[in-house]
């Protein structure tokens, strides 16, 4: 069934795993992983919960297509509350530990208390069992894969851990599986950390059976691929250049944020781009990437295989780096390169190892390096304070400080705060360039307006996976809109975020939806899950989804003053390209977003609302 | 009258070689030529030419044929892309 109907609820605090039936009710209401692990996790936790406090809880889950042939189904999602945030937490991962799961027979794993002692969850098919992990205690995401599957003598099981990051709470700490694909923001690695979780490890041999109808099914899951081979965007461009083609264009725009929202142009833009990857170094005559690579079922194959120049000053002497490894993609380049006005390829790669290595995401911690080095220019940040000259471009602040931030030591320790933090504790908490505390991923809003509202409005902090409206602003998908302009964004927001819920909801990729729509996915839904999914039907869960994360927001504290930007954004205009002389107009947008989603003027949903949407 | 062409992703190959390190060429023009020109020049496939920029500014594809470019204009070109 694309449901295995089956939840893993493990009790860190007395060591137990039992298995309960999924709740049905719930996933006709809230379909599968993003939606329905939500509503278990809003049904049980309080509001309130200190995120690092063992009250609060984090489930793993799969959606009913994770596992299926299904183009990109091998997602999973990690919920909780976020360390980052304090807001709802959805981390969404691909690789191919999901599918694993979904194959050992599991739709979700509750995680609840605190083991006393540093443990992993050993799952085989139906045996589930916590195992002592204080070996592991201290090691890098890529030495506990290493370990486990050599305890288990098994190359096959499928793993996600934290890294060092996680143990020592960096507050943006990922959950990396399979080496480097992370359920990257908002912390989630962080709450792990803080049950003295190191690692799931699952082999699951059971496979995915009865779909509702699986000859309709196969050829609704064949139609869709045919629709992304045929597709520009994900036939060719994202399997030849992948996510980093953005890098030139969004420049271009004029959108691309440089030295922490400073600017809105990097100079150095093509030298850390998709173009620039595939080019062949004067060095050794290589190129940068090597391949591109699929995650679980997809049949886009986006992700970036790349080797480092050995000869870089960041990994001389340091042969365990020289191996084709994962990035760059478009956010991590971004974050690690214009964020912070550093325009060397080979040492942005270098950052984004450490950060999967020990599982930090490379948007907030690039970010965060970004603000410290504005910091530093400001003369806030001194020399001794950091413990180098950090100034903006600086290749080699970038990578000592995510050696540092990764093993927790000196500013590290500071730099893992994550921006908001750290901006706050030395007096400058309008530098900070996030909302809800987390960062900013690659997109200026003053140049693209309808991410001002996006990251305003997200449930998760700033994020441009809540609703990706870049792909109608810029890129024309579906249609193409204005990125100038305000009006019409609420409306534009509203939509990405229902449908995204959804897409996030079933297990597949987002980035199916640069060819899908709703109605693409809807058949493959309704071929595989009971209970008659049509488009309305999806429709209202997605928004259902989005009310719930709010409502759980709201009652944690969060409220209209909480959608808002940093000052920055709405005060000081931007200075070259398109969108020169204008700030982002959320003071505009926000009332207007509201009256679509049916919230009051304080961004709290109405007794209509919540009747019609069934809350 | 001088502009700078830019070609990117699969479109690079329509450049030069050497302009190809930069995806930039500066390009001299007779006054009046349109972006349609300049296109149908380098032989690049309509379908190709989605995301059509002049100084970052999204030029629509009804407007193609009509757009005269200017002396300093920057014209960029995509096929279609996306990322995130």
């Amino acid at each position: 069934m694309a449901w295995t109907r089956k939840v893993l609820r493990v009790d860190l605090t007395n060591g137990t795993c039992k298995p309960e039936p999924l709740n049905m009710e719930w996933a006709q209401q809230y379909l599968g992983q993003r939606g329905l692990a939500t509503k278990y996790f809003v049904a049980e936790v309080d509001p309130k919960v200190d995120p690092l406090s063992p009250a609060n809880k984090l489930i793993m889950t799969t959606g009913p297509l994770t596992g299926t042939p299904a183009s990109t189904g091998g997602r999973y999602s990690v919920v909780t509350k976020g360390a980052l945030t304090g807001a709802i937490a959805c981390s969404n991962s691909g690789g191919y530990f999901g599918a694993e799961l979904k194959f050992a027979g599991w739709d979700m794993i509750i995680f609840e208390g605190k083991s006393p002692k540093p443990v992993y969850l050993s799952i085989e098919n139906d045996k589930a069992e916590l195992k002592d992990a204080s070996h592991l205690w201290g090691k890098t995401t890529w030495q506990t894969e290493e370990g486990i599957k050599k305890a288990h003598q098994d190359p096959q099981v499928r793993i996600c851990s934290i890294g060092r990051a996680g143990e020592n709470g960096v507050m943006y700490a990922c959950i990396v599986n399979d080496l480097h694909r992370a359920a990257g923001r908002s912390g989630v690695g962080t709450v792990m950390g803080s049950k003295n979780l190191k690692a799931v490890a699952v082999r699951g041999t059971l496979g995915v059976s009865g779909l509702k109808d699986a000859k309709a099914f196969i050829a609704a899951a064949a139609a869709g691929k045919k629709v992304l081979a045929e597709n520009a965007v994900t036939g060719q461009g994202l399997p030849t250049y992948g996510t980093q083609v953005l890098m030139n264009v969004i420049n271009e725009m004029g959108a691309l944020p440089t030295r922490n929202h400073r600017d809105v142009q990097f100079e150095e833009a093509r030298k850390i781009s998709a173009e620039a990857m595939a080019e062949k170094r004067p060095t050794d005559g290589k190129s940068h990437l090597v391949t591109n690579a699929a995650c679980f079922g997809c049949t886009i194959a986006c992700g970036r295989i790349s080797k480092i120049d050995e000869t870089h000053f960041s990994v001389v002497n340091k042969p365990e780096y020289w191996g084709a490894s994962g990035g760059l993609e478009y956010e991590a380049a971004w974050a690690l390169g214009a964020a912070n006005g550093v325009g060397d390829l080979e040492a942005l790669q270098y950052a984004n190892l450490i950060c999967n290595e020990d599982g930090f995401d490379p948007i907030s911690f690039g970010a965060t390096v970004g603000a410290a080095m504005e910091l530093y220019e400001l003369g806030i940040l001194k020399k001794e304070d950091i413990g180098m000259d950090a100034p903006f471009g600086s290749a080699k602040a970038l990578c000592e400080l995510a050696q540092m931030t990764a093993k927790g030591e000196g500013f590290g320790k500071i730099l893992g705060l994550g921006s908001a933090r750290m901006c706050e504790k030395y007096g400058k908490p309008e530098l900070s360039m996030s909302v809800k505390k987390q960062e900013f991923p690659a997109y200026d809003s003053r140049g693209i307006q309808g991410m001002g509202l996006t990251y305003a409005t997200s449930n998760r902090g700033a994020c441009h996976l809540r609703s990706y409206t870049v792909a109608s602003e810029v890129l024309g998908i579906p249609v193409k809109t204005d990125p100038l302009v305000t009006e019409g964004k609420a409306e534009l927001v509203k939509a990405f975020q229902d449908a995204t819920a959804v897409f996030d909801s079933a297990g597949l990729c987002i980035f199916t939806s640069f060819a899908w729509s709703l109605a693409d996915i809807q058949p493959q839904i309704d071929a595989a899950c009971e209970g008659g999914w049509t488009m309305e039907k999806l429709g209202e869960v997605g928004e259902r989804i989005y009310n719930m994360e709010r409502l759980f927001n709201n009652a944690a504290g969060f409220t209209a003053k909480d959608d808002d930007l940093p000052p920055r954004l709405k005060t000081e205009p931007a200075k070259t390209g398109p969108a020169k002389g204008l700030v982002n107009g959320i003071d505009k947008m926000r009332p207007e977003y509201y009256q679509v989603r049916g919230w009051d003027a304080n961004g709290v949903p109405t007794k209509d609302t919540l009747g019609r949407l069934k809350l | 009258m001088r502009v700078t062409f830019k070609l990117f992703a699969m479109l690079q190959d329509y450049l030069p070689l050497e302009a190809r390190m930069n995806n930039a060429l500066a390009l001299d023009l007779p006054e009046g030529t349109t972006i349609q020109q300049v296109i149908e020049r380098f032989a690049l496939p309509q379908k190709s030419c989605h995301l059509v920029l002049i100084d970052g500014n999204f030029v629509p594809p009804a407007e193609r044929d009509g757009r005269r470019l200017k002396d300093g204009e920057t014209l960029a070109i995509w096929p279609p892309i996306a990322g995130g």
